[in-house]
This record gives structure tokens, C-alpha cells and sequence, in this order.
């Protein structure tokens, strides 16, 4: 790994207005809001606080993956690919980097969340939190493939609709706003069928809740695979176009 | 200055019967062509004439249908994946939210043997805006900026596609200052242009092309000589068209209706020795010829639909 290369990856991120806003701001603000106003209730049976932690954890942590396609898809637009293909750097060195600096932001953001989580009383304990961790980041593979997906797909003029209300869509059905669908029928089923419910159950493991089931490795897996088959095929068409 | 690494062997540049094809258009029809190392050649042309095409294969960026292409006796990508070319491309913009000096510390990060980063921008004169954020740049700083991250590898061989068609007056004279020390310091350089006067005053070496094709192939006085035809027009009824082609400064002639067109190597010359001879010759008009126009002539084709 080039480590001055990813370097500059992350200071580009950061230097990104609109990425600090939805990335990193926008769950925030929402969980004050939401957690603040409700303190003392209970949603699912889960403190009304840790629920919207968990919540606010999948859709930051899902932007900061899927924002890498916004990022893509300006570097396209300039012709940086084209400037890439004149140096030594592979493809999978590029892709490499911008997971990795995506992995980062999606930390920063879980942390930042986390402090505002004790702030608001939310219990942490250190082997929860470290469980919690570990589902995430396998949680968020299926949204590095949709990022490097939609980059290759999409105009920095499209994307960002596209990122909103795909990612907002998503994270809905996945339950990071509240429960959908009860805890059985059809909807529970097709919000099981999304990676976004995985993440927040990931997120749950802070109450100890239970860890993946069976069914959530294989939704995650499953998703993984379409998403970085889909993704490698956008890869290929767009490269041949040039 | 920046040294050259020690990749050179025979050739810089060689194609072998060179073809490209996209669908029915032939954008490269058979080019054979060879520059030697530290020679700063133009690949001069209208659009169309296949100069980015060319150049695309020399970068790797394509691959030719027929033919071969050598940078350095090695296949271009390789040569690239040494560091050994540097390119900046017709069309392209610097990534965003990165200061000028961070962009390119990047860029040289991912050679085994770059450049100094300081020298690179003193050579390409960015000294100034280096802690500027590249998404606040002119047109022209843009450039200057691209041609240094071409340089960041240390190449041997740096390659130009119209590097200063987004430039103004003064952007142009900055920008080939650098690009002459580049020159200067051994490196050997190609740029496509299609600019006579850019050609002339920068290139050691102008390489003609149109429709896919090198039409002349010379030293820049030579083909300037060719190709900076001027035209005298003048209406000069019942005049031998064979007469005219004898005079002084005369290459070729053309008969319009009443009037006729004179194609003039020297047109001063031809000039005088047509009013000397024909005084009763009237609306006349001295002008330079077009590129196009040049082409037309050299190729011999005077449908100049088919250059458009």
C-alpha cells in the first residue's frame, strides 16, 4: 500500500465540504435531534438512544463507502483516469486506496458518534463496542463495491441525488430509522434482505444484542459478490470507452 | 536541472506501419516514424488529421490494429510503467481539494525514481501558486500544473497533445518558455499542435499529418517553407495559366472564372514580377494560406470536404 498516496486520499475527503456534511455531520445532528428529544423511551425494546447510535452509525458509516462513487465519478470527469493510466499505478492499487480512505472516514465517523453517544448517556463497553466494530467494517464491504458501482455509472451532476436518496432509501428499509415491518411478514423479510439491516443489528450488539445470524453473513456475502461483479464490469466498460 | 535517466536506447519513438480504426473511420492510416532521443518534434495538423490518435498509441493508451509501436525499444506500456514517459493529455482537469505541491508529491509517490518536486516546479515556473488548492487555478496555471505532474516521473520522453489550445497570448509564451528548458535538458519531447508558428518556434523537427497520414516530414524551416504558402489573387482574364507558373516566387497557379489564384513560395517576389509583367491586373490580394489550405495543396486534394 502507498501510504503518501493514501494520505492524500484522506486529506482530499476531508478537505470535501460535502462529505463532512453528510458523511460526518448530518448523523450527528440527527441523533441529537431524534435521541435527544426521546431520551427516556424505548424503540424495539432497545434504549431509544443506542437505537438511533446503531441507526446513525449504518447510515454515516454507509455514506462515508458510498460517497467514494461522488469522488470517482469527478475524477472520471476530469480525465484522471486517463492521467492514472500513465503511471505505474494499477487499478487495483486505485480501488485499493479509495477503500481504504473510505474505511477510514466511515471510523471517523462511527467515533465521532460514539462520543456523542456517552454524551447523551449511552452505555459503551469496550468488548461491545470492539464486537460491534468488527461486524461493521465486514458490514460495509457489499457498500464499497456500490460506490466504486455508481462511480463508474454515474455523472458528478446525478450522483449526488442518486447518493442521497439511494443511501436514505436503503438505510430506511434496513431499519436505521426505526423498525420496519414489525418482527415478522414480508417487509421484515425484504429489510432483511438489505446489507443496511446487518449494520444496524451490528450496531444492536452495543445492548447485547445478538451477533449475525446465519442468514445475515450470507445477505452480506451475497450482496458483496453482485455489487463487485457489477462494479468490475462498469470498471471494464468505462476503461474501454476511453 | 532535472537529469535524464539512463533508459535511452536506440530510438525514442518508432512506429512500423502504423494503423488505428474506429468503426469505418480510419483515424491512422500507416505511419511510419522514428524519433531520435533528445529531438523536440511537432506532430503538426488540422483536427482529424490523427495526431491524438497517434499519440494515444505511444502512450499505451490504445493499442494500434496493425503496425508496431517501440518507446525506447520497449512496448509503450512498459515504458510507462518505468516512469519513462510523461504525458499531458488533450483534455483534462486536476483532482480537486489538493494544494498544487501536495498533487504532485502524490503523483511522484508513485515512481520508483522521481523527480525532485522542487525542481519540477521551478522548471514549469508554478513557484507561486505551489500552496494554491488546484480547484482555484486559471486555465493556464492548470496547464503549467499538468505539465508538471508529466515531469514528476522523471521522464525521458515527454509528450504534448495541444497543450495550449486553452491558453491565452500570454499563457502560450509562459508555458513554452518551460517547456524549452524541459527541452534543453535533454529530454526528448513531442507535442501535437496545429499552429504553424508553434510548430516553427519550438519544434526542432515538424512532422506533417492529415487524414492519417504524414504528408511531409522535416526540419521546421523546411516545412514552414512548404506549408506557409501565401495566395495572391487578382482578376487576369486570357493570362496562360503555364505563364504564371513560370513566374518569380510562383509554385502553382489556378484559374477562378475571371480571376485567378496564385499559390507563391515567395510571394514578394511574385508580386512584383506579376505586376511587371501584367499591369492590367486588378483586385488583388495577398494572403496567407490556411493550414487546411496547405494540406489541400501537399496532399493534392482539393475536395477539402474530406478534411473536415
Amino acid at each position: 500500500m502507498n501510504l503518501t498516496y493514501l494520505r492524500y486520499e484522506l486529506l482530499r475527503t476531508i478537505r470535501n465540504r460535502r462529505f463532512f456534511i453528510f458523511s460526518l455531520g448530518f448523523p450527528l445532528v440527527f441523533f441529537y435531534l431524534i435521541a435527544g428529544s426521546n431520551k427516556n423511551q424505548q424503540l424495539g425494546g432497545i434504549p431509544f438512544a443506542t437505537y438511533y447510535l446503531a441507526g446513525m452509525a449504518s447510515f454515516g458509516t454507509m455514506m462515508a463507502m458510498v460517497s467514494n462513487g461522488a469522488r470517482i465519478a469527478g475524477e472520471r470527469s476530469v480525465g484522471w483516469n486517463r492521467q492514472l493510466r500513465l503511471t505505474p499505478m494499477t487499478p487495483r492499487s486505485y480501488f485499493r486506496a479509495k477503500v481504504a480512505s473510505s474505511y477510514m472516514m466511515a471510523l471517523i465517523s462511527l467515533a465521532l458518534l460514539f462520543i456523542a453517544g456517552l454524551t447523551m448517556g449511552v452505555q459503551l463497553t469496550v468488548p461491545h463496542v470492539l464486537h460491534m466494530l468488527g461486524l461493521v467494517i465486514v458490514g460495509l464491504i457489499p457498500f464499497a463495491a456500490l460506490g466504486i458501482l455508481i462511480g463508474h455509472k454515474f455523472t458528478p451532476d446525478s450522483i449526488g441525488p442518486v447518493l442521497g436518496g439511494g443511501v436514505s432509501v436503503l438505510a430506511f428499509i434496513g431499519g436505521a430509522w426505526g423498525p420496519v415491518g414489525g418482527t415478522h411478514g414480508f417487509m421484515h423479510g425484504v429489510s432483511q434482505a438489505t446489507p443496511t439491516y446487518w449494520l444496524v443489528q451490528a450496531g444492536h450488539t452495543l445492548v447485547g444484542g445478538k451477533a449475525w445470524t446465519g442468514s445475515g453473513w450470507l445477505v452480506i456475502a451475497a450482496w458483496t459478490v453482485v455489487l463487485t461483479v457489477l462494479a468490475a464490469r462498469a470498471y471494464q466498460r468505462d476503461t474501454k470507452r476511453v | 536541472m532535472v537529469t535524464t535517466q539512463t533508459t535511452t536506447a536506440a530510438a525514442g519513438i518508432r512506429l512500423t506501419g502504423v494503423t488505428k480504426n474506429f468503426g469505418p473511420v480510419r483515424a491512422v492510416d500507416g505511419i511510419d516514424l522514428v524519433v531520435a532521443p533528445g529531438e523536440t518534434v511537432a506532430l503538426l495538423g488540422p483536427n482529424g488529421a490523427g495526431k491524438s490518435t497517434t499519440i494515444d498509441m505511444v502512450l499505451g493508451l490504445n493499442s494500434p490494429d496493425s503496425g508496431d509501436v517501440r518507446v525506447f525499444g520497449m512496448a509503450p506500456s512498459d515504458a510507462v510503467k518505468i516512469g519513462a514517459i510523461g504525458a499531458m493529455l488533450q483534455t483534462g482537469e486536476l483532482i480537486r481539494d489538493l494544494k498544487v505541491r501536495e498533487l504532485l508529491h502524490m503523483m511522484a509517490s508513485l515512481y520508483p525514481d522521481p523527480a525532485s518536486i522542487d525542481e519540477v516546479i521551478e522548471i514549469t515556473g508554478i513557484g507561486e501558486i505551489a500552496d494554491r488548492i488546484t480547484n482555484k487555478l486559471s486555465g493556464g496555471q492548470t496547464q503549467r500544473v499538468r505539465a508538471a505532474i508529466a515531469l514528476i516521473s522523471n521522464p525521458d520522453l515527454l509528450v504534448l497533445d495541444e497543450p495550449t489550445v486553452a491558453m491565452d497570448v500570454e499563457g502560450r509564451h509562459v508555458f513554452w518558455k518551460s517547456i524549452r528548458n524541459i527541452a534543453a535538458s535533454g529530454k526528448t519531447v513531442v507535442f501535437a499542435t496545429h499552429y504553424l508558428e508553434e510548430a516553427d518556434t519550438y519544434a526542432d523537427r515538424i512532422v506533417l499529418m492529415a487524414r492519417g497520414r504524414i504528408v511531409a516530414d522535416g526540419p521546421a524551416t523546411e516545412i514552414k517553407a512548404t506549408v506557409g504558402l501565401r495566395t495572391i489573387r487578382a482578376t487576369l482574364p486570357t493570362v496562360d495559366l503555364d505563364e504564371l507558373n513560370f513566374l518569380d516566387g510562383v509554385k502553382s497557379s489556378d484559374r477562378r472564372g475571371e480571376g485567378v489564384v496564385l499559390h507563391c513560395i515567395d510571394s514578394d517576389l511574385a508580386i512584383r514580377a506579376l505586376l511587371r509583367a501584367y499591369p492590367q491586373a486588378s483586385d488583388i490580394e495577398i494572403s496567407g494560406a490556411g493550414l487546411e489550405q496547405a494540406f489541400l495543396l501537399l496532399t493534392g486534394d482539393h475536395d477539402s470536404e474530406a478534411l473536415s
